[in-house]
């Protein structure tokens, strides 16, 4: 610890920390464009100078240490001015050169309202400029569908830069020429190959990277933010969702350093078009063989009409990738009134059972708590794709440590931190378990070892046989002890460990999703946003279709009862952690379209098995009052790890196909993302890009 | 300086000669294991001297995957440093000009003029003929020579219009000049013979000089 006076307030601080937050330590404000906390300090904007007393100019406050202060003569702390004359002085003659070469656009620039250089200009900029010059003018560059670039407003913090290369790990952007030349590109203006590249938008403090596909279309001060939880992958990462008035206008992280630090994935960023197009805007009834327009009163009609008669073992209900709690619960009560034991949660067939307790279906090391690991196993697991803002955690975690880490599957791509790779599927998995190898001897050394289990792994017909023998793997290599659980299952679906925690498997003698899709297997399927499961050859079954985009499930329905989105309904998501998060409603459903809670409650009163809560609220207390912990929302939980025991107890032989993983699914992986202009174009791109190997570095 | 951009026509493909490459194996090896990229300046080098003097883009591709390099790494040292020509030269002549204070003191200006006359209007634009180009560089420390030339790795000092005119019409010929101060002295010793030091240095009594007297240095010095 080093003391020293801010500003006349004396603080002590980490000596390793920079002056700049030591100063931010003793409350004082200090403005900075290239400075970023989880980024590495580049100390070329200059913005951020403090006057340090003895030192003879000014000092630039994030790039020095506080260790490297020198005490007052008589050995007092060294002192610091964030406010004095001098410092004003010279900040405002950076912002000066600053903006000497940039352009006055503000009116056209889409960083307007919340750029950086507009804020600190109001503090530290002059009304008139003193240059008469010709300013530099600079050609746009072509870096990727989703970055739109002006470059003529650069001013060269090199954020995205360090960002691309330190946390997205592909280094595709440089910085080309110098001084005033200099030029932020990608090689002869290729796109950028991060699935996380939009967040450079966030951290440009000008306007010279702007969203594509939000380019011109509003002001940030007419939109309406409300706080939500993304619902693309299992992470659920934190973010903020803009709208004005009905429309959803773009996406943007919220800073939750236990999920997503502030990072959001391209996926989650730019799949807002998909909430405007196919949707599902009023009911649906198959008249004739053709699905036609209805009303509401018309299409429960024709449900319970077609249900009157049916053998409660003859209904089934398959919920849906992006459902939240709230309506899998209402779902599952309601399939429970109706008698039927066929209900699923897991379309892709995964093997998850509750009854084993929830350190079976849970990421267990917890996703912050993945920083302690000191070994990696990924089984099936392709975190880049898998998760792609926990793959920048574990990228971190490498470049702190250089932690060993391995993988399992089909394929060995780059996932931007070099692994071991050990083997195609199961059979290497039973090697390990059974101590064999060189990693199994890293597994066993290490203190904290994670085995991460990904669905290339589980979601397949022997998955219960991998998962076993994984859980074996954990506790054999001491990965399951006291105060770590390593063993942890990385889910892709936002619905899952949801749908696990509220018992949407199948009951005793219940179908599981892919047996209630056999033909003739059932009479009434009920799918709850149901669409990565294919209802083909199913002319015999009654498939009622709960959901939002005019997308597989619908196609196949014979009653279409439209849904809100993730955007469009209060919910509470469950992460692959365990984590219970809480979104809220930020725009409204369109047309006729419902919540989809409000949809089954209206339903059952026409099946005559009427649900008991008539509002959000009352919905959400029958639902805590049957599982309490889900009350319990940002919290890491702890389970107890008698799961993974359970499971390693279980002897099942996987077969010896490869943990294959479905590279083409990414950005196409469920309804929103298909009804996405800018997701099927990132899908096109990386199917070229695949295509094209061995062109590009 | 202009935006250095590459060239835009580029040759299909680059690769090292075997005697490149061999040398280039042995610079990368000087560096720890790992550090292979701080052989980068040497290795564009010495694909600048391998391709008529200039870098095309498919060198710099070739040097990142030697050493194992971003492509966009790579392309950023060659758009950094000047001495890294992105565009053809002049196949006999590439002539650097210094046009730093000492040298455009001393005529700088006169041979950039026999440049734009003879050679090319602009700076970096190659002759009709494709033999000779020219630029305009920074100091390239022998100003005790100015003004000066360089063409690839050779300099020529002491120049005036009129024999750096001589000068080109060697190199016009096929010649290699003999580098160096281009009038009768030897490297930086006194033109026109020694006028100090002549004779055999005796004890002599210590002169007035007004550095003596100050006996502290100024506050001002000091913190410069």
């Amino acid at each position: 610890m080093a003391k020293l006076v801010v500003d006349g307030i004396e603080v002590e601080v980490a000596a390793d920390m920079t002056l700049l937050q030591a100063c931010e330590e003793a409350g004082a404000e200090i403005p900075r464009f290239c400075y970023h906390d989880r980024l590495s300090i580049a100390g070329n904007c200059r913005m951020c100078l403090v006057e340090v007393k003895g030192a003879p100019k000014p000092v630039a406050s994030c790039a020095q240490s506080v260790r490297d202060l020198r005490p007052g003569p008589n050995g007092e702390p060294p002192e610091v001015l964030t406010k004095s004359g001098l410092v004003k002085k010279a900040r405002e003659g950076v912002m000066e050169f600053l903006l000497i070469n940039h352009p006055l656009d503000c009116p056209i620039c889409d960083q307007g309202g919340e750029c950086d250089l507009q804020d600190q200009a109001m503090a530290y900029g002059v009304d008139a400029s003193r240059f008469a010059e010709n300013k530099r003018a600079v050609e746009d560059k072509y870096i990727g569908p989703l970055v739109k670039t002006i470059m003529t407003r650069c001013i060269h913090c090199t954020r995205c830069v360090r960002f691309v290369t330190e946390v997205g790990g592909v280094s595709d952007l440089g910085a080309t020429g110098r001084g005033e030349d200099m030029e932020i590109t990608t090689y002869l203006e290729s796109a950028m190959r991060s699935e996380m590249q939009g967040n450079v938008i966030d951290l440009c403090p000008v306007g010279a990277l702007t969203s594509r596909p939000y380019a011109f279309s509003a002001r940030p001060w007419e939109l309406t933010k409300t706080e939500s939880i993304d619902v693309m992958d299992a992470l659920g990462s934190n973010i903020r969702v803009d709208a004005r008035g009905r429309e959803v206008m773009r996406i943007m992280p919220r800073v939750n350093d236990a999920v997503n630090e502030e990072w959001i994935s391209d996926k989650t960023r730019f799949i807002w078009d998909g909430l405007k197009t196919q949707r599902l805007d009023k009911p649906y009834v198959r008249l004739g063989g053709r699905l036609q327009p209805a009303d509401w009163p018309m299409a429960f009609a024709t449900i319970a009409r077609q249900m009157a008669s049916v053998d409660p073992k003859r209904i089934g209900a398959i919920a849906g990738d992006l459902a939240a709690c709230e309506e899998m619960f209402a779902l599952k009560d309601l399939m429970t009134r109706l008698g039927s034991p066929n209900i699923d949660c897991r379309q892709d067939g995964a093997p998850f059972n509750p009854t084993y307790g929830r350190a079976s279906y849970l990421f267990n090391a917890g996703i912050a708590g993945l920083e302690d690991a000191d070994a990696i196993l990924l089984v099936g697991a392709y975190p880049r794709w898998d998760a792609t803002v926990l793959n920048a955690r574990i990228r971190k975690l490498w470049l702190a440590t250089g932690l060993p880490i391995g993988l399992i599957g089909a394929d060995n791509p780059d996932l931007t931190y070099d692994y071991a790779y050990l083997g195609a599927g199961a059979e290497t998995l039973g090697e390990l378990a059974e101590s064999r190898g060189a990693f199994a001897r890293t597994l066993k050394r290490a203190k904290r070892p994670a085995i991460i289990i990904g669905p290339a792994a589980c979601a397949r017909p022997d998955g219960a046989g991998v998962l076993a023998l994984a859980a074996r793997l954990a506790e054999g290599c001491g990965a399951v002890n006291d105060d770590w659980n390593g063993f942890s299952v990385l889910h892709t679906a936002a619905s899952r460990v949801g749908g696990l925690d509220l018992g949407l498997v199948p009951g005793r003698g219940g179908l599981d999703a892919a047996a209630m899709v056999k033909p003739g297997a059932l009479d009434v399927l009920f799918l709850l946003g149901a669409d990565e499961i294919a209802p083909e050859g199913l002319e015999e079954t009654f498939i009622v279709y709960i959901g939002t985009h005019g997308d597989r499930g619908a196609h196949a329905a014979d009653v279409i009862l439209p849904g809100a989105t993730y955007t469009e309904k209060p919910g509470t998501y469950v992460n692959t952690e365990g984590r219970v998060q809480i979104a809220s409603r930020a725009s409204f459903p369109p047309g006729d379209a419902r919540e989809d809670w409000a949809i089954l409650r209206a339903l059952s009163a026409d099946l005559d098995q009427q649900l008991p809560y008539d509002s959000p609220l009352a919905l959400r207390a029958a639902m805590l009052a049957a599982h309490p912990h889900l009350g319990d929302s940002d919290v890491t939980p702890v389970e107890d790890a008698s799961g993974v025991a359970t499971l390693a107890k279980r002897r099942m032989k996987p077969k010896a196909a490869a943990f294959a993983r479905d590279a083409g699914s990414y950005y196409l992986g469920n309804p929103i993302c298909r009804a996405s202009k800018v997701m099927g174009e990132l899908a096109a791109m990386s199917a070229d890009g695949a295509e094209a190997t061995g062109t590009d570095g | 300086m202009a935006v250095r951009r590459l060239h835009p026509e580029q040759p299909e493909s680059f690769a090292f000669s075997a005697q490149n490459l061999a040398w280039a194996k042995r610079e990368m090896k000087k560096y720890p294991k790992g550090r292979q990229a701080s052989a980068v300046i040497p290795l564009l080098w010495k694909a600048q001297e391998q391709y008529d003097n200039w870098l095309p883009e498919p060198a710099i591709r070739a040097v990142a995957d030697l050493l194992d390099m971003p492509y966009i790494r790579v392309l950023e040292v060659a758009t950094f440093y000047t001495m890294f020509q992105l565009a053809p030269v002049g196949r006999k002549a590439h002539v650097q000009v210094c046009g730093t204070t000492p040298c455009m003191l001393r005529g700088a200006e006169d041979i950039k003029q026999v440049c734009r006359r003879r050679i090319a209007q602009t700076a970096h634009e190659v002759s009709a003929d494709g033999d000779f180009s020219w630029e305009e560089v920074e100091c390239l420390g022998a100003c005790v020579n100015a003004p000066m030339v360089q063409v690839f790795s050779d300099t020529y000092e002491d120049l005036t219009a009129d024999s750096f005119e001589a000068l080109l019409d060697a190199f016009a010929r096929g010649e290699r000049p003999v580098p160096g101060p281009q009038i009768a002295r030897t490297h930086a010793a006194p033109a026109g013979g020694q006028t100090s030091l002549t004779d055999v240095p005796t004890a002599t009594k210590p002169g007035k000089s007004r550095a003596g007297t100050r006996k502290t240095p100024s506050k001002a010095s000091s913190k410069a």
